[in-house]
């Protein structure tokens, strides 16, 4: 039992820390810091400034821009850039599928997709879930259906985060109708500027677009591009959502708002001991649950995670939430006012306005990544054997 | 920063749950033994000297191990998982705890010393009915000089081991202000001792002074308040690690129950309304884990250091989450196992009492969420990696 991080860590942190804070453009950190929407050019532009100094997908294997790094140093990348306002790296390249090709996919597919992902060449989206198949992922009745060198797709996607910005979008396929539902699953990787594929918005309660349907109508895909074995999708499937709940727990962020609030809202905080009990609540919580990602770090060996890691969903997408239903408590009347435009420069009276968005927004986070239902059936049944 | 026990911490573990495991795993000799005075078992305690475990804390010099927290923090563990009745942390922790801070050498030696053989059972007279809650300094109890002979005035209440104690540790109001340490023997003139039988089974004492003789401890006159503050919040890390054992006990128990108790045919396990409640238990336990972790780590940090200033926090920290998942778990274990977990014969619901107990000895959350609302502004963003640092 040791407290402080070793001289060694500590000057890795240093050094993420000074990176983060000085090699990544000062316009993308404000926009996040001040909880703005990030453009897409933002996103890609900070995704490789990370890129070019290596920083972009430190898990990968090292063959393909990984860093070997220790758990440790990879909690610490990831706090430290969430701390520091950058963007983290797209989850569907870096997170999703890039991991994927590199564990199942072919030589050539390694070749083509890997360097493009990680440098977000190539914009990813995801094409798992449908309107029949949520939770229930396993019942996804888009198909494929094989004719000569290529794969004939007809269904529709649903959810598709940022779809707008896709170029290629990894789906999950039945190639199989006739065996139990997870056994005739696949994965494809399709170009989303190939005929037939349609992608349309879905508004959502924030008044945002976000997500999107994604619509196949006799989409030919080459058959190069089935990742792993025909049929073998739902093995894949289970890894990268293994991967995906994992590296959810936003403490780093979460963190920096809270933080935020606190100075923005300083002197309704020093007349109001309730809503500074929440405060102290909410800080103390944070608390507890980055000090279990560490420990969860600290004990996970051999890419086998504690099982502790699946509270860290669970708990930090609540604190999450938390967190932004307290922001627009702390805004008050400032939450409906008409005084600010969202987009405006960092005023504090804008920063409010936005807070009921940001508090809709991410009533998302305790449903996707595996809603935290699925979360609580993951710990009683697998961590407590009921 | 590392989360992990090295090979000797392991073995201490157990060892310990050797002896203490081997106690009171059979809850009937918990029940037995807190059914009589003086409320734990006097051959357990003599075993726990013998293995040392009542010099833990104290230095080398004082007829102590000179362990460091975090071997004390496992004895807790382990004593809380049985909810064992001896009283380590009011003896060893606390009383001692204090012996150690203020005392000179010679007091040191001959108090610790007794108490680390077994041969001395030591209590903290502290808390006073009226009193502010969960204060450092003493309210009413006065201390009065003539020449250097000390007697001590005032009314104790809810000492743990209060009647037992061959001594006791009494704070009082210096004739000057502030608080001061005194050391009271057992059999002094002008002492009363009332035992009672806490809700959790444990014993307490009402201790009245009238005129009773009495030892300054360390630097006569001197107001150490502060010392107490943070023996006090040493105390509280190491009743979380205490109350951290007792919550493990249950949600094992609990999710034992739901696999073998059967309703309309089927195990318990079957309901989902049951699970669900189950698993947001072992959610509350790990976290509360990480943080009871961190805060006895904290704790020796500053006992390396000698910066006591980052321990105060913690134990609000720790504190408050510890209040907070002890209702939840204890509350939620009596509710999962029905009927039977009302039961005195059972071990879960007395494991809520006692964590009910820790909760209002040293102050429960809401104490402790108003400590941490008082510095909110102190900081930005709490850094678990360099508290202390």
């Amino acid at each position: 039992m040791e407290l402080a991080l070793s001289e060694e860590m500590e000057a890795f942190r240093q050094e993420m820390r000074t990176f983060f804070t000085t090699e990544v453009s000062e316009d993308i950190r404000t926009t996040v810091l001040e909880g703005r929407e990030l453009t897409k050019d933002q996103i890609v532009e900070a995704m490789r400034t990370l890129n070019e100094a290596g920083l972009a997908v430190p898990h990968w294997p090292v063959e393909w821009g990984g860093k070997d790094w220790t758990e440790l140093q990879r909690h610490l990348w990831n706090e430290e850039m969430q701390a520091a306002g950058v963007p983290t790296p797209l989850a569907f390249n870096a997170s999703m599928i890039g991991p994927v090709i590199a564990q199942f996919g072919t030589e050539e597919q390694k070749k083509e997709f890997l360097p493009k992902t990680a440098n977000i060449d190539i914009w990813w989206s995801q094409g798992f879930s449908e309107p029949d198949a949520g939770s229930d992922l396993a019942s996804l009745r888009t198909t494929a259906v094989r004719d000569g060198d290529h794969f004939v797709v007809n269904g529709q996607k649903t959810w598709t985060t940022l779809g707008q910005y896709g170029d290629w979008i990894f789906t999950l396929v039945r190639t199989d109708p006739d065996v139990k539902k997870q056994a005739g699953i696949s994965m494809l990787l399709i170009d989303m500027e190939s005929e037939g594929l349609e992608v349309r918005p879905i508004e959502l309660i924030d008044g945002g677009h976000e997500v999107n349907e994604v619509w196949f109508s006799d989409v030919r895909v080459p058959a190069e591009n089935l990742v792993g074995e025909l049929n073998g999708g739902w093995t894949i499937a289970k890894f990268l959502l293994g991967n995906e709940r994992v590296g959810v727990a936003p403490v780093g962020a979460t963190k920096r708002v809270l933080a935020n609030a606190k100075q923005r809202a300083a002197d309704l905080l020093a007349d109001d001991p309730l809503l500074r009990a929440r405060v102290v609540d909410l800080e103390n919580e944070l608390l507890a649950l980055e000090l279990t990602a560490l420990r969860v770090v600290a004990h996970s060996s051999d890419g086998a995670p504690h099982p502790a890691s699946s509270v860290l969903k669970l708990k930090g997408t609540e604190l999450q939430q938390a967190v932004s239903e307290l922001v627009v408590d702390l805004g008050g009347p400032a939450a409906v006012s008409s005084g600010a435009g969202l987009d405006d420069d960092d005023t504090v009276a804008a920063w409010f306005a936005r807070a009921p968005r940001t508090y809709l927004n991410l009533r998302k986070a305790s449903i996707y990544g595996g809603s935290n239902e699925v979360q609580r059936q993951i710990i009683s049944r697998t961590i407590l054997g009921l | 920063m590392d989360f992990t026990y090295d090979d000797e911490q392991d073995a201490l573990r157990d060892a310990v749950r050797g002896l203490i495991g081997k106690a009171y795993s059979d809850y009937e000799n918990r029940r037995r033994t807190v059914g009589d005075d003086p409320g734990f078992d006097e051959k357990v305690w003599a075993q726990m000297a013998e293995m040392g475990l009542l010099g833990l804390p104290f230095g080398e010099d004082d007829g102590g191990v000179g362990a460091g927290p975090v071997e004390i923090a496992i004895v807790c563990q382990e004593l809380g998982r049985v909810i064992a009745p001896e009283p380590y942390l009011a003896t060893v922790v606390l009383a001692g705890g204090l012996v150690s801070a203020v005392a000179t050498a010679e007091q040191r030696a001959e108090v610790l010393g007794a108490v680390a053989a077994g041969e001395s059972v030591l209590a903290f007279a502290h808390t006073e009915a009226g009193g502010p809650r969960w204060s450092p300094g003493a309210h009413a109890t006065k201390a009065a000089a003539d020449g250097d002979s000390w007697t001590l005035t005032g009314t104790k209440d809810a000492v743990i081991a209060g009647a037992r104690a061959d001594r006791l540790v009494v704070s009082a109001v210096l004739p000057d202000g502030g608080t001061g340490l005194f050391l009271v023997e057992g059999d002094a003139s002008g002492l009363e001792r009332t035992s009672y039988a806490v809700f959790d089974g444990g014993r307490a004492a009402r201790v009245v002074l009238d005129g009773t003789p009495a030892t300054p401890l360390g630097q006569v006159g001197l107001d150490v308040t502060s010392s107490i503050a943070t023996v006090l919040d040493i105390t509280r890390v190491m009743a979380a690690n205490e109350a951290l054992g007792g919550m493990e006990t249950q949600l094992r128990a609990t999710t034992e129950y739901l696999k073998s108790r059967k309703q309309f045919g089927v195990t318990l396990n079957t309901f989902q309304a049951l699970t669900f409640r189950a698993a947001d238990m072992y959610t509350s336990l790990e976290l509360t884990h990480s943080l009871v972790d961190w805060a006895t780590m904290v704790v020796a940090a500053a006992q390396e250091s000698g910066d006591t200033s980052a321990v105060a926090d913690a134990a609000a920290q720790v504190g408050l989450q510890v209040s907070r998942a002890g209702r939840h778990v204890g509350q939620e274990a009596i509710q999962l196992h029905g009927g039977i977990g009302m039961t005195a014969e059972y071990r879960v619901g007395m494991v809520t009492a006692h964590l009910t107990v820790l909760d209002h000895l040293y102050g429960d959350g809401a104490h402790h969420q108003r400590t941490l609302s008082e510095r909110l502004t102190d900081h930005g963003a709490i850094d678990p990696l360099t508290v202390g640092a």
